[in-house]
């Protein structure tokens, strides 16, 4: 009977998640310290109330974290829970926040944190949030070219680097087709 | 380099005040997103906010919709309306541009496109169908960068139902030259594996081209795919160990380039997804293991240098080495590993230490030992995830001695955080220790109070369900009676005091104790006293509406005295009047028992609390009604769930042809066909309002008033509990994991445990003596985790041994449950289920079970079992004899096999033939041998003693095989051979080539028929003629007729039960019969039954839940797959309800005769 049970309860958790949770990163969120969302990536299904409730509900949790204690936090109701780790570092006005499937390695998944700003920085000369704010759709580009479908695609910030230059460039010619002298990069 | 980030991100506010002039080029403001992100910044409230965005896309939708708008504003457009998502508010409208965008933009504005639909549409939207022409284009597109972005957005999401149209192309591009290419396309398939593994099996073979691709990068994205294949099943991947040895060796080694260094650590991210890797493939697996010890311990050595990430990869390690087999070498390693994390003042290595410990410590309780003090300083860190993490190690080592203490610290931890998440697993926590160690009643109750009160309204419902059947449980022992009355007087005092602040679960537990358990307070001198608490309670404002029916409850079991019917009176007098129709229920009961005492000795006996009522939870007494109903043109019932997920159907595209024409009674239900996998068999039969979940549903809410009152849970956390209180007669043992450290490491440096660190105050040494009790030396011999000396069960109060003698009775129990528990242990581990372990009991018993989920294992693995098992059953099954004359004989078989344990094994072939077949059945040809096969059967030897024909039937999956074998035992050939076999319900066709025209002289030939039904029927005759001439001889002919029934014509249907779901709402043909239902000593008997009925007519189960199991199977009929029936069982009183549908009216009704005649002969 235990069997029955344990079929039961599997059908359950079938239904509640529709693909498990064999995606590693489940969400990257950027917010400012007030709770702004810069960006907001999920690389699993949620609607739209919720994902907006992840992200009060995670800023909620990392803002009440003091600056010398860990990085890693389990506990958000909607996407933490003992499935989910919560792996967040704080610069200055931003928090990076990656919601990751809990046997990822976390200091693995902070190191691509910093990985992922210092290509920010690069791309943007000196990132600070208002590039995040005016070229949201770079950002998003910058991080398809490191995570892809919530699978970690690259960590090397030259490889990444280049694959955005390339796009870049492209954009560059394009710009000019259209006549139009804008300053971007 | 963060320092530089950190002093550009501190300068922003500055820079947003300085607006327009601020970073060059930065800050377009002049754009249109400058404005709103300015107009927006500028803003003070949420109102404000909602106001503002509210007109961009008020505006942004005029824009969208104008014609004369280009494709370049149309990007600026969507990069404004990915804002606004990002804010929170929809911005639908755009949806249907973003894809426009991405189908005609140029590279740029298609970029943009597919960012905005990849943000905006989710993996179900029906939009995105709208796409899958565009990727198709992109993926073939020359223009790499369209390539790129196409793969990207795949690897996001597709539909499920459009990767073959695609797949082809995704395919090819792993032979891309360009490696980026090659890397995306790799995950991209990962993601086609994900959401649909059976459309990419064929290139599993692709995935290993993959790993050894040249170039790093795209096989450390084809290790994404391995670590998923081999989590699911290692067993299939063993072969990959040496090669990932390799890797990592070379990883190791830094024979990478260069650029995969990270802070001069060669491809760290690589190495530990090689690290996990290896420790999927080395779990209990010593071969495979110790091809890894080497590199292991090479990473180990390596991963010194001071950076975040070789901890990270240290960690990782650690993790590897203490899952595989262990080894005592690296395990002492990987001990000094983790105290190096725990005793590390950063706190983030703490935190991994301490996580590593709390898993380690599940193997080997000794390895808390040597960080105490370390243990004790967490446990008042300032972080508090630190705090819980030390508090979940401390849970992990909890026994019987120091219980008091860490479920102290745990209390202590409950009471000062607020966060929800923390409360309710801690609480859980304790309850479960508790209920495990509690050392007397007092401390368990007082214990529980705490739980209860500090858990709130946010526990598990299982908690106070779990504490009301533990006292509810047991005979009325003296020990059972203290603790019954310690709770009501605990409750009492309580409720003397201030009740405003005690949690609604809280007070609905204590009404339920109160109204059962007052009775046991026989000094009580006020008989009215606890009836006037429970009044008091009812009259307070904050005590909700659920809790005032428990109340109720409560009152209508106590008013037994004068005194207390008076105040019922009162009570009632205010309540009937309630809008609430609850409550008006309740108090009416109370008033109509209160007055009479007969009618209330015989609803509620005092002495009745603990037998068990029979509760029929799909209502199934009221089927007759339900299918009057139903016949009168009622609309079938549907759950509140399944009308939502109807709702939100009928807005989305309509994908369905029209005019599916089915019966009325279905035809409401079309919509749900396409509820694929949320289908559940529970939602189906709700569907035919057969039953109802009504009462879930109630269940979930918090255990509405009375649920429990004298009615026996059923199902608990632990399953099954009728029937685990039966099995549980004896105390369960508490069966540990098996420890890799059995191996004879000793307990690490144990001597440290007085001396280390620093001088500790005495305080710290005191609670680490209390806290760390019972994990010393002494019990050594216990090496495996937790080692009590007698621990104390609440929950499994063993129920009966009090009748069978107190002291023998137990000593004999412990004897025989410790067997079990070793024969416990062996058996998980050869199977792996965890759930052996709770069954307990005598061995024998234990060994049955196991068997017969070792056969269920292997039958529902896949085809090639399945055959064995089918072979076996129709040797057992009965088989028909053609005597000379053509007379039929239904032979009895010769043994029935319900006991699973009476079946030799799974392949007993040889053993069920007899020696004079053996001839015979070595001219089977060869594709045939590997399947399932009846025996032989004589066909008319007698007609002619020189010739003999017999009949065979092998199972092939898409159609029945008729073998007949026709063996001259003259020596003369015979010549001008012909048979043939006619039955006009019967598909026949002769596949043995040419027909055979002689057959020489003492040799057998042998002709091969496939058969299918024409149309089904429960038996069939096939009628027979052999036309043969000897030489020199008149011709001659032998007739025979051979019978055939339904049940050789069928095969097991394997659907999934989303898929069974959509059919049984398509099929039309229904019946609906009541059959037996098996009873064995072993099992379920709707798994018994169900077994029976998968072994005799070869069904699949698809799904059992509960007392419902659906069960499907195929009758081969005509070409191709045939023709499905699928059955819903339900156990209802002692007989099974099935109700059968198919597409076929004949089939049903066959197959029922079948399934009564198999259910009957088992």
């Amino acid at each position: 009977m235990a069997r029955v049970e344990t079929c039961g309860s599997r059908l359950l958790r079938r239904l509640r998640f529709p693909i498990d949770q064999s995606i590693m990163i489940k969400a990257i969120l950027i917010f400012n310290n007030h709770g702004k969302p810069r960006l907001s990536k999920f690389y699993e299904h949620y609607n739209e109330d919720t994902e907006q409730q992840i992200i009060r509900e995670t800023f909620h949790l990392v803002s009440k974290r003091d600056e010398n204690v860990c990085n890693f936090l389990e506990g958000g109701m909607l996407i933490g829970g003992s499935e989910n780790r919560l792996i967040y570092r704080h610069y200055a006005t931003l928090y990076f926040v990656f919601c990751v499937d809990s046997s990822e390695s976390e200091l693995g998944i902070l190191d691509l944190i910093q990985v992922f700003v210092e290509t920010l920085d690069k791309c943007f000369e000196n990132v600070c949030e208002l590039d995040l704010i005016f070229h949201v759709d770079k950002v998003h580009n910058i991080l398809a070219e490191m995570v892809m479908g919530g699978m970690v695609l690259e960590t090397n910030m030259n490889e990444i680097i280049i694959q955005v230059d390339a796009q870049n460039k492209m954009e560059k010619s394009e710009t000019f087709i259209f006549q139009s002298p804008r300053q971007d990069r | 380099m963060s320092d530089v980030v950190e002093k550009t991100l501190s300068a922003l506010p500055s820079l947003l005040s300085l607006d327009s002039q601020a970073g060059p080029g930065k800050l377009s403001s002049s754009s249109k997103l400058g404005n709103l992100i300015k107009g927006i910044t500028e803003l003070t409230s949420k109102h404000e906010e909602e106001k503002l965005i509210k007109k961009e896309l008020a505006s942004l939708k005029e824009q969208v919709a104008s014609p004369n708008t280009t494709m370049r504003q149309m990007k600026e457009i969507m990069v404004r309306a990915i804002y606004c998502e990002m804010l929170g508010y929809q911005a639908s409208f755009s949806y249907i541009h973003a894809i426009k965008l991405a189908q005609q933009g140029s590279v740029l504005e298609k970029r943009v496109g597919y960012l905005a639909v990849s943000l905006f549409l989710k993996e179900t939207d029906e939009f995105l169908l709208l796409l899958v022409n565009t990727v198709l284009k992109d993926l073939q597109s020359t223009n790499l960068i369209e390539v790129c972005m196409a793969l990207t957005v795949v690897s996001q999401m597709f539909p499920k139902d459009m990767i073959p149209a695609i797949l082809p192309v995704v395919e090819e591009k792993l032979t891309h030259p360009k490696e980026i290419i090659r890397r995306k396309a790799v995950l991209a398939l990962y993601k086609f594996y994900l959401i649909a593994p059976n459309q990419v099996q064929h290139i599993h073979s692709k995935f290993r081209k993959a790993l050894c691709d040249k170039d790093p990068g795209v096989m450390t994205a084809s290790l994404h795919i391995y670590l998923q294949l081999i989590k699911e099943s290692p067993e299939s991947y063993k072969d990959l160990t040496g090669s990932m040895v390799t890797i990592l060796r070379q990883v190791v080694g830094g024979k990478l380039p260069l650029d995969f260094n990270y802070h001069s650590v060669p491809a760290p991210w690589l190495q530990i997804q090689l690290l996990r890797i290896l420790a999927y493939l080395g779990k209990e697996d010593q071969g495979t293991s110790e091809v890894m010890y080497d590199v292991l311990e090479e990473s180990l050595r390596r991963a010194e240098m001071n950076h975040n990430i070789t901890y990270a990869i240290l960690y990782e390690c650690v993790k590897t080495i203490y899952t595989v087999h262990p080894k005592s070498q690296l395990l002492e390693k990987a001990a000094e590993c983790i105290g190096n994390f725990v005793l590390s003042p950063k706190i983030n290595l703490k935190y991994l230490g301490l996580k590593a410990l709390t898993y380690v410590v599940q193997q080997d309780a000794n390895l808390a030992l040597p960080h105490q003090i370390t243990i004790i300083e967490c446990l008042d860190h300032s972080d508090v995830i630190i705090k819980r993490e030390t508090l979940e190690l401390l849970f992990r080592i909890t026994n019987a001695q120091n219980v008091t203490v860490i479920v102290e610290k745990m209390l202590e931890f409950l009471r000062l955080t607020s966060d929800d998440y923390s409360t309710i697993d801690l609480v859980g926590k304790v309850a479960e220790l508790a209920e495990k160690y509690a050392p007397d009643n007092v401390w368990f109750i007082q214990t529980m109070n705490s739980v209860f009160s500090l858990g709130g309204d946010v526990m598990q419902p299982d908690i106070p369900n779990n504490f009301l059947r533990l006292l509810a449980e047991g005979v009325d022992s003296v020990e059972d009676r203290q603790l019954r009355l310690f709770a009501v007087d605990s409750y009492v005092s309580l409720l003397q005091g201030e009740t405003a602040k005690l949690p609604q679960r809280f007070l609905q537990v204590i009404s339920w104790v109160l109204g059962e358990y007052s009775y046991l307070r026989e000094e009580d001198s006020d008989p009215g006293s606890v009836m006037r608490l429970l009044a008091r309670l009812l009259d307070q404002r904050h005590t909700s509406t659920e809790t005032r029916s428990w109340v109720l409850g409560a009152m209508t079991k106590l008013c037994s005295s004068p005194v207390s019917v008076a105040l019922a009176r009162d009570v009632c007098e205010r309540y009937s009047g309630s809008l609430n129709t609850v409550l008006r229920q309740r108090a009416q009961e109370l008033m109509i028992l209160s007055q009479d005492t007969k009618l209330r000795a015989s609803v509620l006996p005092a002495e009745g609390r603990l037998e068990s009522l029979e509760v029929d939870s799909s209502l199934s007494f009221l089927d007759g009604y339900v299918s009057e109903a139903l016949a009168a043109g009622a609309a079938p019932y549907k759950s509140p769930h399944q009308r939502q997920e109807e709702l939100v159907q009928e807005k989305a595209l309509s994908l369905e042809p029209y005019g599916l024409s089915l019966p009325v009674s279905l035809s409401s239900c079309s919509i749900t066909d396409r509820l694929t996998d949320r289908q559940s068999p529970t939602l189906l039969s709700m569907s035919s309002g057969l039953s109802g979940n009504s009462t879930e549903l109630s269940h979930k809410e918090g255990s509405t008033a009375l649920k429990l009152d004298g009615v026996k849970r059923v199902w608990g956390k632990d399953g099954y509990l009728a029937q685990q209180q039966s099995a549980g007669e004896t105390p369960i043992p508490q069966v540990e994991l098996p420890s890799p450290l059995l191996s004879p490491q000793s307990p690490p440096s144990q001597t440290q445990k007085p001396s280390s660190g620093p001088e500790p105050d005495q305080e710290k040494r005191q609670l680490a003596s209390s806290l760390f009790v019972g994990l010393g030396s002494h019990n050594s011999v216990c090496l495996m985790g937790r080692a009590e000396p007698a621990p104390r069960h609440f929950r499994r109060k063993p129920r009966g041994e009090s009748s069978s003698g107190a002291s023998e009775g137990s000593s004999d129990s412990s004897h025989s449950s410790r067997s079990a528990a070793v024969d416990n242990l062996l058996l998980s581990n050869l199977l792996d289920t965890t759930t052996v372990a709770s069954e307990g009991g005598a061995a024998t018993t234990t060994l049955q079970q196991t068997s017969q989920r070792t056969l269920d294992h292997t039958t529902s693995n896949g085809s090639p079992h399945v055959e064995g098992t089918e072979q076996r059953v129709e040797a057992g099954g009965p088989l028909s004899l053609i005597r000379g004359n053509g007379m039929v004989a239904v032979v009895p078989p010769t043994h029935t096999r319900t006991d699973p344990q009476t079946q030799p094994d799974l392949h007993p072939a040889p053993a069920l033939e007899r020696p004079r077949d053996l001839p015979l059945t070595s001219h089977l040809p060869a594709e045939l041998s590997g399947l399932a096969r009846s025996e032989l059967t004589t066909l008319c030897s007698d007609h002619d003693p020189s010739l003999a024909l017999s009949a065979c039937r092998v199972y092939k999956e898409d159609a029945l095989v008729l073998l007949v074998f026709i063996s001259n035992n003259t020596d003369s050939t015979l010549h001008q051979m012909a048979l043939q076999l006619t039955c006009k319900e019967l598909e026949i066709s002769c596949i043995s080539g040419s027909p055979l025209k002689e057959v020489k002289g003492h040799s057998v030939s042998v002709c091969l028929h496939t058969v299918v039904m024409k149309r089904a029927s429960v038996q069939v005759e096939l009628a027979g003629l052999l036309s043969y001439q000897r030489p020199l001889g008149q011709p001659q002919a032998a007739q025979f007729s051979l019978s055939l029934s339904l049940k050789h014509f069928l095969r097991p249907l394997t659907v999934s039960t989303g898929d069974y779901g959509k059919m049984w709402l398509s099929f039309s043909h229904d019946l609906k019969q009541n059959l037996r239902l098996v009873t064995t000593e072993h099992q379920e008997p709707l798994t018994a039954t169900l077994d029976a009925l998968k072994g005799k007519l070869h069904l699949h189960i698809v799904d059992v839940i509960g007392s419902e199991g659906i069960v499907a199977c195929r009758l081969l009929q005509g070409q191709g797959q045939g023709q499905p029936c699928l059955l819903h069982c339900r156990v209802h009183a002692d007989s099974l309800a099935v109700w059968l549908r198919s597409p076929v009216p004949e089939l049903p009704d066959s197959l029922l005769y079948h399934c009564q005649k198999a259910l009957t002969e088992t």
